[in-house]
């Protein structure tokens, strides 16, 4: 409680010093400040941005993480990190790259990108918007605090009963889990709803479905993903932090409780999860082939229906994750037929990108390396989860570094290297420069090699028998040399990560104007200023088609269709509830961890006076007039 | 006791799922090699239409940079094509799947089946043979062209019962029964491992399979029903009252004349014969020694406390004890 006071006086204090002095004018200048500005937005361009750089920021936790788990493996018999401190880097690492990591930069993507993409000035609720980025870096922010208060998670990103409960992880970390992801997740529930919203609600005269981008597409349907899968994840976090916290029993035998439930629960929300965060990265490998092979989408309707069914099968497979429990050959066989289902759509997407590319034109700037990439690593990673899902075969993958192989093709193959190409594709529009291309093709070449050398041998690492989560493994059993390739390949995509952070740093510093337009792209946030005016479009665009943006350069007269006369623009106002909500939240959360039921009330009293305060209050906005539009725009 | 050569491990042992020892294991590899073939086919197929594409419809410096290529909107006929074909290849691997699925589970073990009682604790197997009213722990010895059905149980967390040469995984529930049935075609050393995250130590969670012919299995349990623990020598005898004094609250050892048969760590009767100290080590007097004096340090948060507290000669009498038992 006193640490807090004092922390936020420090904070206060440095604020003064850092723009001069405490006078009367302290709070105009706090409110002018550019960090303030950033805190306090509800433009959905910045909150992309905020989302991406919290992710950037724990990818790079996450990724030294796995670095040191590599080391560890590169030599048999190791002492690096054993035992303990070993479960916590992977419990860590898994957890950070799917929750803090996968699933924010794809959702600082949707959120730049969306809104532009359906001619939309913002998303349908900014505020909420606010919050959603606030709760994910609080949330994320309190997991990692745990590496430096009392130790991290140690049961696995999967948390399985009863190794997660007191008696048998009895520090803090499962702790931090349960309330950490609480927190972010409640965030992430926020924004899906808001996409769902805003797609259904806030499209351009003239964008029917059927017209929708194919990132917005798969924005949607993730969102719904997210609608449906992210209340049993809550639900399962709760019961285990009563379990921890309040002696409940859902989950010990003794009490009468069921431990594998905790299984059904993680995999119905855990499975969907999988396709929360790849289906953006679908509709981010949909636009960069369609516009550097300057083709419209092969099979657009086919594309739109095959996420669609991803979506619906996503619920019904869970219990792939769980075919060595024991539940009976009917439940493993129904759902395994279920698993293999999904190789159907997904196969109709990738023979639908191929020919997207032929007859095409096609450019290889680096989105498109990006792009064509994935196309290799995500067909390798989707054949073994085929192979995962029969039934018989599964009991010698499952748990194995055939599993982790799997799964990091898919996931690097399908999110990262997505993330990766809509962020060269995009980043023009995000700042009005280039990232350099030269650059940007070394790092694609050191990540993408890498990650093949890195995960590969771990295929044959699994059936030669080596469990996955382990820190040691036996020598003489040939598993040596394939552990230090892997290990190599970690060092490969290190550098390329470097090579990146550096371009990143560069292209800060003196990139190149963009223009535009640089790609000749065809939706229509290509049709607005580099970088985008905060208010989006003078005026709401009128759709005539797919691709409307490349339907006014080449069948119209190359200027955007405007659906609205130039008129003065309802703006949101920013605001820095949101903020001061998911702070209450982390302080709850913080609080609860040491069982400090005073700090954690307290907490969640701000988060109520935040709701109180926010009921009550009128926000009318503020409106941009035609005039300052002029200006801007020549 | 020449029979058990076996036991001090001629030949490696056997731990790949790739190279199986058993009908289960083979059966299980048949299904691994057929997914693996059809999917190769469709990366190869797949890897051919992109290689194609990319070479073909590359830009290359000369290209007038304004033409614009044809807009296609798709094609009936490719999507049809390419819905139809994966899912013929999908039903050519869900037919084996379903088949041997059921067949594997959930039918009585035939008359003849060995059955052992198997349990995980962190960090180590248990071993019973109901029929035969013996124990033993992390090494498990079974008669070979012959169903061993293993009554899967776990005592804290879950573990998973896992030995690749033999078979495929089952989990080791809490507060419940599991079944699996593998089987040893030939004589031999077949390394298991636990393969669920059960904790500190789950890296280090092994044991042993180590198949018999059936006449020399015979033997190996008549031995255990009569095991030679009595300490001769002066030093044994000094091992063997130690061990009343500062283990035998957590270790059995039969016919040794203690009072107590400790339940919470492995079983220690024939001690001698076990190939490894733990899962961990090899079985010497060097490891064993290493063991005693810290555990945690070779299993990090296991359950026995270290004995760095007891002199040299006092552990150097356990060890010489406990490398008597047969
Ligand atoms: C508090 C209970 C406890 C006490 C006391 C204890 N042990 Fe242990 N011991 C264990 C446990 C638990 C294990 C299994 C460790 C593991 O592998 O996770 C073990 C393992 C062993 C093993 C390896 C067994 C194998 O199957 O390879 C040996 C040998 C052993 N103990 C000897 C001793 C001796 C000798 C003493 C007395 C000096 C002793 N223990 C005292 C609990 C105990
Ligand atoms: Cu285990």
């Amino acid at each position: 409680m006193a640490t807090l006071i004092i922390l936020i006086v420090f904070i206060m204090f440095l604020g003064a010093i850092f723009t001069g002095g405490y006078n009367k004018k302290y709070l105009q200048r706090m409110q002018d400040n550019w960090l303030w500005e950033w805190i306090t937005t509800v433009d959905h361009k910045r909150i992309g941005i905020l989302y991406m750089l919290g992710g950037g920021f724990f990818f790079a936790v996450g990724g030294l993480e796995a670095l040191l788990m590599r080391l560890q493996l590169m030599f048999p018999d190791n002492q690096l990190v054993v035992g303990d401190i070993y479960n916590q880097l992977l419990s860590m690492h898994g957890t950070t790259m799917i929750f803090l990591v996968s699933m924010p930069v794809l959702l600082g993507l949707m959120n730049f990108a969306v809104p532009l993409q359906i001619g939309a000035r913002d998303v349908a609720f900014p505020f909420v918007n606010s919050l959603g980025v606030w709760l994910f870096l609080f949330g994320g922010l309190l997991v990692n605090l745990s590496w430096l208060f009392g130790g991290a998670p140690d049961a696995g990103w999967t948390s399985y009963a009863t190794l997660s409960l007191n008696e048998f992880s009895p520090g803090p970390g499962v702790n931090y889990y349960v309330l950490g992801l609480q927190i972010a997740g409640l965030g992430t529930l926020m924004s899906g709803i808001n996409f769902l919203v805003t797609i259904i609600n806030m499209r351009a005269p003239g964008m029917t479905y059927l017209r929708m981008p194919l990132f917005t597409w798969t924005t949607f349907v993730t969102s719904a993903l997210i609608l449906f899968a992210f209340p049993p994840l809550t639900a399962g976090l709760f019961m285990l932090m009563f379990d921890r916290l309040f002696d409940t029993h859902f989950f010990t035998l003794a009490g009468g409780g069921n431990l594998t439930l905790w299984q059904h629960i993680f995999w119905i929300f855990g499975h969907p999860e999988v396709y929360i965060i790849v289906l953006p990265a679908f509709g981010i490998f949909s636009e960069v082939i369609s516009t550097f092979s300057k083709k419209r989408l092969f099979g657009y309707n086919s594309m739109v229906f095959a996420t669609v069914l991803i979506g619906f099968l996503a619920f019904m497979v869970w219990v792939h994750h769980m075919f060595t429990v024991g539940l009976g050959p009917i439940a493993n066989t129904v759902f395994a037929i279920a698993t293999m289902a999904i190789a159907v759509p997904t196969g109709i997407k990738v023979f639908n990108w191929l020919f997207t590319m032929w007859g095409g034109r096609i450019r290889f700037t680096t989105a498109m390396l990006f792009a064509s990439g994935f196309i290799v690593v995500f067909v390798m990673g989707g054949v073994t989860g085929v192979q995962l899902a029969v039934v018989p075969a599964d009991l010698q993958f499952h748990d194995t570094y055939f599993v982790v192989a799997h799964f990091h093709y898919v996931m690097i193959g399908g999110t990262i290297l997505g993330f990766f190409a809509g962020l060269y594709y995009w980043w023009p529009k995000m700042f009005g420069t280039l990232l350099n291309e030269k650059l940007g093709k070394a790092h694609f070449w050191l990540f993408f090699l890498g990650q093949h050398l890195t995960f590969f041998p771990q295929h044959f690492l699994g059936l030669m028998g080596m469990p996955r989560r382990v820190y040691t493994y036996m020598s003489g059993r040939n598993l040596e040399l394939l552990n230090l390739l892997s290990t190599i390949g970690a060092l490969l995509m290190t550098a390329g990560i470097l090579v990146f952070l550096y371009n990143l740093v560069q292209t800060l510093r003196m990139g190149k104007e963009a223009g535009p337009d640089p790609w000749n792209g065809r939706t229509l946030e290509w049709a607005l200023p580099s970088p985008a005016p905060h208010y989006n479009f003078a005026q709401t665009p009128r759709v005539r088609g797919l691709d409307p943006w490349w339907l006014d350069k080449y069948e119209g007269d190359g200027k955007l269709q405007a659906a609205e006369p130039l008129g003065p623009i309802h703006m949101p106002s920013p605001a820095y509830l949101p903020f001061v909500m998911s702070l209450g939240f982390f302080v709850s959360g913080f609080g609860f961890v040491f069982h400090s039921w005073r700090v954690g009330a307290l907490g969640l009293l701000v988060v109520f006076a935040c709701m109180y305060i926010r009921s009550f209050e009128e926000d009318p906005g503020y409106h941009i007039e035609p005039e300052e539009l002029k200006g801007v725009e020549s | 006791m020449a029979g058990f050569g076996l036991l001090t491990g001629c030949g490696s042992p056997h731990m790949s799922a790739l190279d199986p020892k058993g009908p289960v294991g083979e059966t299980q590899l048949d299904l691994i090699n057929l997914s693996t073939g059809i999917m190769t086919l469709v990366v190869i197929v797949v890897a051919a239409i992109y290689i194609y594409v990319v070479i073909k419809y590359r830009e290359r410096p000369g290209d007038d940079k304004d033409e614009i290529p044809e807009q296609v909107a798709g094609s009936k006929k490719l999507e049809i094509l390419w819905t139809t074909v994966p899912i013929i290849l999908l039903i050519i691997l869900a037919v084996p799947t379903i088949s041997t699925t059921f067949r594997g589970t959930d039918r009585e073990p035939e008359p003849g089946t060995l059955r052992i009682n198997a349990t995980g604790y962190q960090y180590w197997f248990g071993f019973e043979y109901p029929d035969y009213q013996v124990s033993t722990a992390n090494e498990v010895h079974i008669p070979t062209g012959r169903k061993v059905e293993f009554l899967l149980a776990a005592h804290d967390v879950v573990h998973s019962f896992w030995v690749p040469s033999l078979g495929g995984k089952q989990d080791m529930n809490p507060g419940r029964t599991e079944r699996l049935i593998l089987q040893a075609d030939e004589p031999g050393l077949y390394e298991g491992e636990c393969a669920e995250l059960c904790g500190a130590s789950h890296a280090t969670m092994r044991f042993r399979v180590i198949a018999h012919p059936p006449a020399e299995f015979e033997k190996w349990i008549a031995s255990r029903k009569q095991p030679k623990s009595k300490p001769k020598t002066e030093q044994q005898k000094q091992g063997h009252k130690l061990i009343a004094q500062n283990c035998i609250g957590c270790h059995a050892i039969q016919g040794a004349g203690y009072d107590i048969l400790g339940r919470t760590g492995p079983e220690l009767t024939g001690f001698s014969h076990r190939t490894r100290v733990a899962g961990a080590l090899d079985n010497n007097r060097e490891n064993l020694k290493k063991w005693l004096v810290n555990p945690q340090k070779i299993k990090p948060g296991n359950r026995m406390p270290g004995f760095d507290h007891l002199d040299d000669k006092q552990l150097d009498a356990m060890v010489e004890y406990l490398q008597t038992l047969k």
